[in-house]
């Protein structure tokens, strides 16, 4: 049933634009039935953080995300899949994260996007440090348990 | 051995990667961090809280428990918070 799906995947400090990847997946395909494109944004919290400042670990991000995917396409019939992950510095209402799921119908598509969401909070090394507008530097964003039960959820 | 530190790892370390000679008695994760304790005060001040601290092997995440073997890079860091 499932559909030999390359996923792409990267990890770049640059922009992204979720109608021109979402195009690009689909580009030449008449198979795809539904497409879920989840894009996390830099909040302001309640309009004290400046930015957001994302480390992180050149290799094993782009490792891990991809191992991620791989998980998701076994799961999931999955015709496509595209993750991008920004790193450097953030403000409010930028991008963060992009996950484009593409498979022939909606239900595995939903499903697939929020698994990978689910793991690349956990296990995708990247961490965020945020830069307040008071001036204030550099709290590290502490983890949460509320993500640890995001991801085990799907352990069944 | 290559050891590489990220977020407030690294910023305690006070350095984000170094070449490093390890002891022939090092078996498991917990080895190795338990001995990063003693190479000063501020790996004992970034490794201080040992349970939370992540370990990867080659850039693959791997419990305390886990054999060491011969890496060739490890890395030391907090709990992620991505996405």
């Amino acid at each position: 049933m499932s559909v030999h799906v390359t996923p792409l995947v990267r990890v770049q400090a640059e922009d992204f634009d979720v109608g021109a990847e979402t195009a690009l997946l689909c580009q030449g395909r008449t198979d795809i039935g539904a497409i879920v494109a989840f894009t996390g944004l830099c909040r302001d919290e309640g309009g004290k953080l400046a930015a957001l400042e994302l480390e992180h670990y050149p290799g094993m991000a782009e490792a891990e995300i991809s191992r991620i995917c791989k998980q998701a396409s076994a799961r999931w019939p999955l015709s496509g899949l595209s993750v991008i992950h920004r790193h450097g510095k953030i403000c409010p209402g930028g991008n963060i994260v992009l996950v484009i799921a593409a498979s022939t119908h909606r239900q595995a598509a939903f499903e697939a996007a929020s698994f990978i969401m689910d793991f690349l909070k956990t296990r995708a090394p990247f961490w965020k440090k945020e830069w307040m507008k008071d001036g204030t530097a550099g709290n590290w964003v502490d983890a949460k348990e509320v993500d640890d039960m995001a991801s085990e959820r799907w352990e069944t | 051995m290559r050891l590489v530190y990220f977020s407030w790892v690294r910023e305690k370390i006070g350095k984000g990667e170094e070449d490093v000679e390890l002891p022939d008695d090092i078996e498991t994760v917990r080895d190795l961090l338990s001995w990063m304790k003693t190479r000063g005060e501020e790996y004992e001040a970034a490794l201080e809280h040992q349970d939370v601290i992540r370990v990867a092997l080659d850039m693959e995440h791997v419990l305390h428990s886990e054999k060491l073997g011969t890496p060739h890079e490890i890395a030391f860091f907090p709990p992620m918070t991505g996405g």
